[in-house]
């Protein structure tokens, strides 16, 4: 190892509950280099920058395995304090910003700068004066090597976007010791111009000597302004080397790695088929997954498969599908339009929907499996119900056998129908959302996530499952998923979605490196 | 055994535990110190009754999300409105047609509807648009309406003679239902005592009746989307339920059980309490169900009967016993109702946790 | 975009019609009652005088406790209604004061000297409670009161001179348990703040006619104007500010010179200049507060609790801290408010101390997430101007002084309940537009 760098990992690895996800990475980074870290979701880079923050997280699950340098002595960081006295600073994704603050107020947030008072002098440090005209000067040398000419005492709320991106960083710049830098995905909310206006500032951060750690999909940018790119993959270190010696293409397949699984599965031209949906500008408004005009085609009795990265919109789609978003555009089924923002429509079209967040919109969590499977039948579709006029009742004989059925038929393991669903385990609790889409005898079956979060025995499972309705009823089926792999071994196609677009649709046996590119904002190669 | 005591302790929680085990000792209390035991059954029973439809009064509301009704006294008003209207129908019409008091209480009833519904429904809406805070808001709500019915009643013209003052302006603060026979009606209704206590069968059965209605209610469609709505938004409007319309309809539901619930509790007191009466009124009943082991996000009607027979039942008691103690203690009742009343409702806020 | 000028940051110019709807929308609630006030004032038929007295007497002894009110919401917890518990801590100095027998000026002092720690203690409890319930601090704070008055009972109405052994035949009931209903502060603690001189049996001392005491500040203000900008900041005083001086000066001598001369009733009216001082210093206190390093943790925490905690500020303490400091505040502003009153129910006086305080704080035109100094003293005012003059207005228009008297407690209420009603969905529509980003 060199001995001049500034911050060095050695041999990190991470573990929750037994489950390694994270496993001998190696990082080193000297004064006024950048250094760019990308990696799927799921890849390990949050996790490594919340070591280097000692967030608590780590340290209440059992700390972290390896060792940190901090200018080749050997760090110990138990708490973002530590980091932060260490000269590690971190410009977060989400704002950490004070709208009725100045901007001067916001970069000397907890670190004021103080004078002493008479009152102070008698009752403490907490009761000293703020001294406004020294941190007015701090801030404005700070935002000065932003060149940032905003005002340093114009409230930050009504600011546009860019200039909270540039007053986190300008807050970081204003502690003094400052030495390492890491910027998680700060180009995403920016536009075109305000990136480029970052990745210079950038430049210039690090040509005054400060180690950067540069954290994005965007793989563009990555090979724009880094030294070094180390790409992690499931928890481990690919790989790091020098930008020269490495090219868009080949980082987009080091990325994305040979995730193969399932070879079984020979994927069907499907295009020959009818339409059953066609999806034209779709736009969905849903936080930190926003759909911004998607234009896309299913056909009758494919499984088409929604790839692409955390936060890119894939996941916007069906909940737009599915009204539980503000939605605008078009959707027609079978040629005629649905009617959007209404998921009572939706459903009566013939969709139903397993959803991305099991505990949260998927289940009842504290009433029985029994009520969970018929609840969408009972509200939709008038089953399990006895009518006397305006008066009804569950008819709970009926509801109890079918929920009998369906524990047999996906095999859920539990104690019987009445059950919590609270008390089962994850794989258990997404077989009784199955259950619950498919009492509504849908025609499209829209499955986000199916296997997040569920063991290994039971992912199998749910995919073999989702197969089976496929073939056997000839289900339309349209899955989300943020694995690459599990989408590769059943689907007939493959969106993925990139900036709430849809980036490019591949056949499931393309090759790795279009998949990367694809996911990464870039145009695919030639078809490999 | 000593898991299953932990869980046991664990779903109790502390503080009902603390609160059944003062009931256990006053009633252990009562028998050591030889009190009248048929006497206190029989005003336990009596107080029960009388109060238990307005604690069902909380369990809609509950269960449709917007928490314990602190702003029941919307409803309540809504009843005194019904009974007054009905009394005043009763007297305008006196010389033509003879009103019997299972009419006029029926009537009175059938009056406070359409007032519950509607005002249900503004409260609803309202409460739609404070998420988050539904109970500082509800809680205000009714001690604005309670006040500005204070006003109201200076003006409204009633003008039959237990109504109204003979001079001045305005309707009397207490009015007895005595001169029309309606004064202990369900009460008495199949009364029959064993030993010497004596058992408000009518009443009981009315309340008895309103839970099954209840319980028939949450078994039905209706019944299940509300419970959804409660207890999982986000499910709810995917599984498409309206979960403001759910909302609105557990509010109006709540605000019309309080309107039948305060004409329960009036014919057993024989009066109708206007002006300051329905002030504090919610926070008895709010207290009355989270005893019973609600939470400000669930409820079932066991809490409710469970809840009704704890805390009232300690009220009843613990009178007699303090005085019994020493006549120094007059005021104990009142002083420990105030304090478990308010301390289970501080218990339980801080069991639903910061958000 | 760091070349360019940033057109985005300057105010956009608006013309004056928008201006001033902006202007009336945003002080609404001020303006209403400004209106309601003028009316019910002219309906009531009151005369000046009488008026003026009245409200004297009322923004002396009220001001103080509205004023507790404003660091909690400066912190981010909303109308402090767990005053009430400051107000029961005041109530239980006073009693025991009183039956030690310390009298006047002295006494007050020992009240507060006493009452401090007792109220941090119940501050420090309070504290913990509501970091317990965040965003429930209201209502918790509300039943918080309910809850202290059952405990606050047993101690005074049963416990004393039982378990705590107080022997003195006029607190106590004739039992010789418990503190009779009312307390009487006649020769002892009553006007000890307001009118110290009466110890010394000097009428004036401390205790100006009105048209004097206006005099008298207003010379104070311009001189100490004119002082500190020649003084301490070394400008000398331009034409416009000698100018302007002396014509506030001039007004002021010119009105109290006439009520002098004339001996108008006014002169009647005595201002308690001791408890004028005492507000006026918790005014510049809380100004000075709210500039230091504690007062900005404050303003931090109460703008978002989250980032503030990644910024290193320890919120639940600092959270503690406001609401000690709001107890202690509320403890003395009680015991300013009854030893004016001069008499006291025991089991009644500081039920309805929540309510008036938060009401008045609300109609000078504070929020749940903003209140300053002026609005506190402008909604005292305003709330004690309806309040002298609804029961009169009542009774003119009415021919019945309780119409007034109940349309005062409902607007009491009701600007509580609508102000907090704007503020959740205010509160609504911002967390939908904040994940909309």
């Amino acid at each position: 190892m060199a001995p001049n760098t500034v911050l060095r990992m050695e041999h990190i690895g991470k573990s929750y509950y037994g489950t390694q996800v994270l496993k001998d990475i190696n990082i080193a980074v000297k004064p006024g280099e950048i250094h760019g870290i990308v990696g799927e979701n799921g890849a390990g880079k949050s996790t490594l920058m919340n070591i280097l923050f000692g967030m608590s997280v780590i340290h209440s699950t059992g700390g972290y395995e390896g060792s940190l340098y901090i200018d080749g002595t050997s760090a110990s960081i138990t708490s973002p304090q530590d980091a932060m006295a260490l000269g590690i600073g971190m410009v977060h994704q989400e704002f950490m910003l004070l709208p009725n603050y100045t901007l001067t107020e916001n970069i000397k947030l907890n670190r004021e700068v103080l004078k002493p008072n008479p009152i102070s002098r008698v009752f403490g440090d907490n009761l000293k004066s703020l001294d406004f005209a020294t941190m007015n000067r701090d801030a404005r040398s700070a935002l000065d090597r932003l060149h940032i000419n905003i005002e340093e005492y114009a409230q930050v709320a009504g600011l546009p976007v860019g200039y909270m991106q540039f007053t986190e960083i300008a807050r970081e710049l204003d502690k003094k010791n400052l030495k390492v830098l890491v910027f998680d995905e700060p180009t995403a909310v920016l536009a075109e111009s305000e990136a480029d206006h970052l990745l210079n500032a950038m430049k210039e951060i690090a040509a005054s000597g400060i180690a950067i750690l540069f954290i994005t999909h965007r793989l563009g940018e990555i090979v724009e302004i880094c030294d070094h790119i180390t790409v992690l993959r499931d928890g481990t270190h690919v790989v790091t080397k020098p930008k020269t010696e490495t090219d868009v293409f080949e980082l987009a397949e080091l990325m994305v790695g040979s995730q193969m699984e399932a070879a079984d599965q020979s994927s069907r031209d499907t295009s020959q088929r009818a339409k059953l949906l066609e999806m034209r500008n779709l736009v969905v408004h849903m936080p930190g997954e926003r759909v911004r005009g998607v234009d896309l085609d299913v056909y009758d009795g494919e499984i088409l498969g929604l790839g692409g990265l955390a936060g890119q919109g894939k996941i916007g789609i069906a909940n737009g599908l599915m009204g539980l978003f503000p939605t605008t555009g078009d959707a027609l089924f079978n040629g005629t339009p649905i009617a959007l923002n209404n998921p009572k429509a939706s459903m009566a079209q013939g969709f139903a929907y397993v959803s991305e967040d099991r505990r949260g919109v998927g289940l009842l969590l504290d009433s029985s499996i029994e009520l969970n499977i018929a609840f969408s039948a009972v509200q939709n579709q008038e089953q399990f119900i006895r009518r006397w006029g305006p008066f009804t009742q569950l008819d709970s004989g009926s509801i109890r056998n079918h929920a009998l059925q369906y524990i047999k038929d996906l095999d859920i393991r539990c104690t019987g129908p009445t059950q919590l669903v609270r008390r089962l385990s994850g794989g258990n609790q997404q077989k009784v959302c199955i259950a619950r889409a498919l009492t509504m005898n849908p025609k499209v079956l829209l499955v986000s996530e199916p296997t997040r979060g569920i063991d290994v025995g039971a992912k199998r499972i749910v995919l073999d499952a989702l197969r089976r309705l496929n073939q056997e009823l000839g289900m339309t089926i349209i899955m989300t998923s943020s694995e690459l792999g599990e989408l590769r071994s059943i689907c007939d196609r493959i969106a993925i979605v990139t900036d709430g677009r849809i980036a490019g649709i591949l056949k499931p046996n393309d090759s790795d490196v279009n998949f990367g590119l694809l996911m990464s904002g870039q145009q695919a190669s030639k078809g490999a | 055994m000593n898991s299953t005591l932990k869980d046991f302790i664990g779903s109790m929680g502390i503080a009902r535990l603390i609160i059944f085990a003062f009931f256990v000792f006053l009633c252990a209390a009562a028998v050591f110190l030889r009190l009248d035991l048929a006497e206190l059954l029989t005003s336990s029973l009596a107080r029960i009754g009388m109060w238990g439809v307005l604690v069902l009064a909380m369990l809609p509301a509950i269960v449709s999300g917007t928490g314990p009704n602190f702003g029941v006294s919307l409803g309540i008003l809504c009843g005194l409105v019904g009974g007054l209207t009905s009394l005043e129908i009763a007297y305008r019409l006196q010389e033509s047609v003879v009103m019997g008091p299972g009419f006029l209480f029926s009537l009175a009833i059938l009056i406070a509807l359409p007032f519950a519904v509607l005002a249900g429904f503004g409260y609803g809406w309202l409460l739609n648009r404070v998420k988050g805070s539904e109970m500082m808001i509800a809680t205000y709500v009714g001690f604005s309406v309670v006040s500005i019915m204070k006003l109201a009643w200076l003006f409204l013209p009633y003008s039959s003679p237990e109504m109204a003052w003979p001079i001045g302006r305005g309707v009397r603060v207490q009015i007895s239902l005595a001169n029309r026979g309606i004064t202990r009606i369900l009460n008495d209704f199949l009364s029959f005592r064993i030993g010497d206590v004596i058992v408000p069968t009518g009443l009981l059965l009315f309340f008895a009746l309103c839970c099954f209605l209840m319980y028939l209610f949450l078994r039905s469609k209706s019944g299940a989307a509300m419970y959804a709505a409660g207890d999982n938004p986000r499910f709810a409007e995917a599984a498409g339920v309206n979960v403001n319309a759910q909302r609105i309809f557990g509010t109006i539901l709540s605000t019309f059980l309080g309107a039948v619930g305060i004409l329960v509790y009036a014919q057993s007191y024989g009066f109708m309490q206007l002006y300051e009466g329905p002030m504090f009124m919610p926070f008895v009943a709010v207290a009355a169900v989270l005893i019973g082991g609600a939470s400000v996000k669930k409820a079932t009607i066991t809490h409710v009967v469970i809840g009704t027979a704890l805390f009232l039942g300690i009220q009843v008691i613990a009178v007699p016993v303090a005085n019994a103690f020493t006549a120094d203690w007059s005021s104990m009742g009142e002083i420990s109702r105030k304090i478990i009343q308010n301390g289970v409702i501080l218990y339980a806020l801080t069991q639903a946790g910061g958000d | 975009m760091s070349t360019k000028p940033t057109p985005s940051a300057a105010p956009v110019p608006r013309d004056f019609s928008a201006r001033s709807k902006e202007f009336f929308v945003k002080h609404m609630v001020t303006i209403m009652f400004l209106v309601l006030s003028v009316l019910g004032f002219i309906l009531s038929g009151m005369s000046p005088f009488l008026f003026l007295m009245d409200i004297v007497a009322r923004v002396s002894r009220n001001a103080f406790l509205v004023l507790s009110l404003v660091i909690p919401v400066m912190a981010g917890m909303g109308l402090n209604f767990s005053i009430v518990l400051g107000a029961m801590a005041g109530q239980a100095s006073l009693i025991f004061v009183t039956h030690w027998g310390v009298q006047g000026l002295p006494g007050i002092l020992l009240c507060m000297a006493l009452v401090t720690p007792l109220a941090m203690f119940l501050g420090f409890l309070t504290g913990n409670l509501f970091n317990k319930t965040k965003g429930q601090e209201m209502i918790a704070g509300l039943i918080l009161g309910f809850f202290a008055q059952g405990i606050y009972e047993l101690i005074f109405l049963q416990l004393v001179g039982g378990l705590i052994p107080m022997a003195n035949t006029t607190l106590v009931m004739s039992s010789g348990i418990g503190i009779r209903t009312t307390v009487d502060l006649t020769n002892g603690l009553k006007y000890g703040l307001d009118w110290p001189g009466q110890f010394w049996g000097n009428d004036l001392l401390l205790r100006p006619t009105l048209p004097w005491t206006v005099l008298g500040i207003a010379a104070a203000v311009v001189v100490a104007f004119l002082l500190y900008r020649f003084v301490l900041k070394g400008k000398i005083p331009s034409i416009s500010h000698l100018v302007g001086g002396a014509a506030c000066l001039g007004i002021a001598s010119w009105w109290s010179i006439i009520q002098i001369q004339t001996s108008s009733q006014i002169n009647w009216i005595r201002v308690p200049l001791l408890t004028w001082f005492v507000i006026a210093a918790l005014c510049g206190f809380i100004l000075f507060f709210s500039r230091t390093k504690l007062g900005q943790d404050m303003r931090s925490v109460g703008q978002d609790r989250h980032v503030a905690a990644v910024a290193g500020i320890q919120v639940n303490r600092v959270r503690i801290i406001a609401i000690m400091m709001s107890m202690v505040m509320a403890a003395w502003g009680h015991i300013i408010f009854l030893q004016n009153m001069g008499a006291f129910s025991t089991y009644g006086s500081h039920e309805q101390i929540g309510l008036y305080s938060v009401a008045a704080l609300l109609i000078g035109g504070a929020t749940v997430a903003k209140a300053t100094i002026g609005q506190a003293l402008l909604g005292v005012f305003l709330f004690h101007t309806l309040f002298v003059v609804s029961p009169a207005a009542g009774r003119q228009v009415f021919g019945d002084a309780q119409i007034g008297e109940y349309f005062r407690v409902f607007v009491a209420y009701g600007v509580i309940g609508v102000t907090l009603a704007m503020h959740a969905w205010k509160l609504l529509i911002q967390n939908r537009a904040k994940q909309q980003l």
